[in-house]
């Protein structure tokens, strides 16, 4: 099987979803004739014609698009080109969206699925590197997942159009073209929910989803030349969270750690821990948020490393907690 | 021409390589990659800046760009050196490095700031004028966006308010017909996007973006309504970029010959043409791209050899 980039995987998807449910349209800026400012949506105008069209600079229009199409049948799939623009449309999702099975007694429906990616890349600006998934993930009504790797990029988004509840699928661009994997492509889709143990380990739990992953993952290896082993799960699901699979891993490990790339405070490591301490989960060590300062995000690529965990900070943490004295 | 009129000309010319050179810079810099991210340049739309700017009174008015905004902050009087700098992430930057490409401003000339939400300047822009109500400065609040943020609701509240309240705000349009990547056409059923003050009440006037007499006409008369008190003004300027929306953009989308056909009609080969149909030498027109340009590498070469930003002050000024 061939190697296909993140983006590849996202594009994979979308042409699924599109080929075998007539009901599903694809809609957003830029995304239908020049193919998404990322290449993510490239070709599927052309294959798809009308069904995948290109919108104004709305986005409560497309958000509240999204909802009336999705109410009245149809399975919009749309993008948000940057999370930080979701800011400008937050009613069409959280007033509207979010509430219309709830409020209907679920004589109404809102199985629309919105993409958007998110994150710092050397030189965005506080406005275009903001990681928002804790807000999203604070409204009852809302699913939210974070795929890490190619093969969930294409998973998660096809079980999110599926789902018949509104999905923020909050991609990675910083991930889009720089990681590549096979991708199988003909699994039934899976249900909502459900994290993944990327590596096993017997000494301390890490939680972390989105490119963070990667940086875990990179700072685990590391660690294992330390001594100390590490067992890495990818949340995958903010919104079900799962929480047995976390408290599984802990109750071997008796150390947790969570690392995102999201602000501290009110970050979702947060609730991650809370309900693992909320379990009586014995832990030999105070559990550990690792994530970026409660700041604005610098430009400046220099100063963007000061405010983000880098794998070097992980290592150091991690060893803190793991093995005190012991120097990374 | 008249002679005070050709002075001003020649200045005019000057301002529109200032722009040019520093664009062009930054694109080599970038290219580079000593430069990071996103960088929408304003090649091609320098007249609109340069005619504005000089119909404000910096020292009480206030301009809030978009992130196609080196331009602006040029024209309003940043330094091209503290610019540079803040693109390359340097301490002397004007935001020190936080800011980057899209979103620097430098208040201590008027620049309120670039903004890379699309449409975002309109409501702060209003607040602004809304202040010159209180505090009596007289302020004019200029914000200046793409023709594709006339989509977006922010801008139509904006417009709406200021009109309801009489606010002192010129709304100033730079419609280079895309909206990134996609043509404002296809995006709008009236693509005279300046009939759209006729629905808030305010005057609407359509000017030629690559003129700047003409700019400078069109926003020195918008400045007067609203000093007046009858305010607010729209203003729509017909421009094209002569490159991509971001550096890097194939621009896939746009027909063969059109770069080709605006580059006879952008801002520089237009002045310059009436300059030397006025009388003004060849040397005269070269040498002062030739001054400008070494005045834009004096600059860049300032910033390169500033310090990189302090990461250890990188917490600081979320809070007062
Ligand atoms: C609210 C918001 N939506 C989308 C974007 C992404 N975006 C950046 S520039 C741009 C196009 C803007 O076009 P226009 O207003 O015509 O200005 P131009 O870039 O042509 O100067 C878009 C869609 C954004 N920055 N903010």
């Amino acid at each position: 099987m061939d190697e296909i980039t993140y983006a590849q995987a996202v594009n994979a998807a979308l042409r699924r979803a599109l080929v075998e449910d007539s009901s599903t349209v694809l809609f957003g800026e830029d995304v239908a004739l020049p193919g998404g400012v990322h290449g993510v949506t490239r070709r599927l105008r052309r294959e798809f014609g009308e069904r995948v069209f290109d919108t104004p600079i709305s986005e409560s229009a497309i958000l509240g698009g999204a909802v009336g199409a999705a109410i009245m049948g149809l399975r919009p799939i749309v993008e948000i080109m940057w999370a930080d623009f979701a800011f400008v449309a937050f009613d069409q999702l959280i007033n509207q969206a979010a509430n219309v099975r709830y409020v209907s007694r679920g004589r109404l429906t809102a199985p629309m699925t919105v993409r958007t990616q998110q994150g710092a890349t050397p030189g965005s600006c506080a406005q275009h590197s903001q990681n928002v998934e804790a807000l999203f993930a604070h409204i009852p009504g809302l699913r939210v997942c974070l795929p890490a790797t190619p093969q969930d990029a294409y998973d998660l988004l096809l079980t999110a159009i599926a789902c018949d509840d509104p999905v923020v699928v909050i991609e990675s661009r910083a991930l889009y073209h720089s990681v590549k994997g096979t991708v199988e492509q003909d699994r039934p889709r899976a249900p909502v929910g459900g994290a993944r143990i990327h590596r096993t380990g017997s000494d301390i739990s890490v939680v972390t989803w989105g490119p963070m992953l990667h940086t875990v993952l990179e700072a685990a290896q590391v660690l294992e030349g330390s001594g100390v082993s590490v067992e890495v799960i990818d949340a995958r699901w903010l919104n079900p969270f799962d929480t047995d699979t976390v408290a599984e891993s802990v109750s071997r490990t008796g150390r947790l750690a969570v690392v995102h790339e999201a602000n501290l405070t009110g970050g979702f490591g947060a609730e991650v821990i809370a309900r693992v301490v909320e379990r009586g989960m014995p832990l030999s060590a105070p559990p550990l948020r690792i994530a970026t300062d409660d700041l604005r995000i610098p430009a400046a690529p220099g100063l963007q490393q000061a405010a983000i965990p880098s794998r070097d900070a992980v290592v150091r943490q991690l060893l803190s907690v793991c093995a005190p004295g012991v120097a990374a | 021409m008249s002679h005070s009129s050709s002075e001003t000309a020649l200045a005019d010319l000057a301002g529109l390589w200032r722009i040019r050179c520093f664009e062009e810079t930054v694109t080599r810099l970038r290219v580079e990659e000593q430069i990071a991210g996103s960088v929408h340049l304003c090649i091609g739309q320098e007249a609109i800046p340069v005619g504005a700017c000089a119909a404000l009174d910096l020292t009480r008015d206030a301009v809030f760009a978009t992130y196609r905004g080196h331009g602006w902050a040029l024209a309003c009087g940043a330094g091209p050196a503290a610019l540079f700098a803040e693109l390359l992430g340097r301490e002397t930057g004007t935001n020190g490095g936080r800011a980057g490409s899209a979103y620097l401003s430098d208040p201590d000339h008027g620049f309120y700031g670039e903004n890379s939400i699309v449409g975002a300047g309109g409501p702060i822009a209003v607040g602004a004028a809304l202040a010159a109500r209180y505090d009596g400065s007289g302020r004019v609040a200029l914000t200046v966006f793409g023709d594709g943020a006339m989509n977006q609701g922010a801008v139509h509240e904006a417009m709406n308010m200021a009109s309801a309240f009489d606010l002192s705000v010129v709304f100033l349009v730079e419609n280079n017909r895309y909206s990134e990547l996609t043509p404002i056409a296809a995006m709008v059923r009236d693509a005279d996007l300046v009939t759209r003050s006729a629905a808030y009440g305010m005057p609407g006037t359509r000017v030629d973006g690559n003129d700047v007499d003409a700019v400078r006409r069109a926003v020195a008369e918008a400045v007067d309504t609203c000093r007046s008190g009858r305010g607010p003004v729209l203003i729509e300027a017909h421009t094209q970029r002569l490159v991509g929306h971001y550096i890097g953009d194939a621009q896939v989308y746009r027909p063969r010959d059109e770069v080709e056909l605006a580059r006879t009609t952008e801002p520089i080969v237009v002045l310059t043409a009436a300059l030397r149909a006025a009388g003004v030498s060849d040397t005269e027109l070269t040498g002062i791209e030739t001054r400008v340009r070494a005045e834009i590498e004096t600059a860049a070469a300032t910033a390169l050899a500033a310090p990189p930003a302090d990461p250890s002050a990188v917490k600081e000024h979320v809070y007062g």
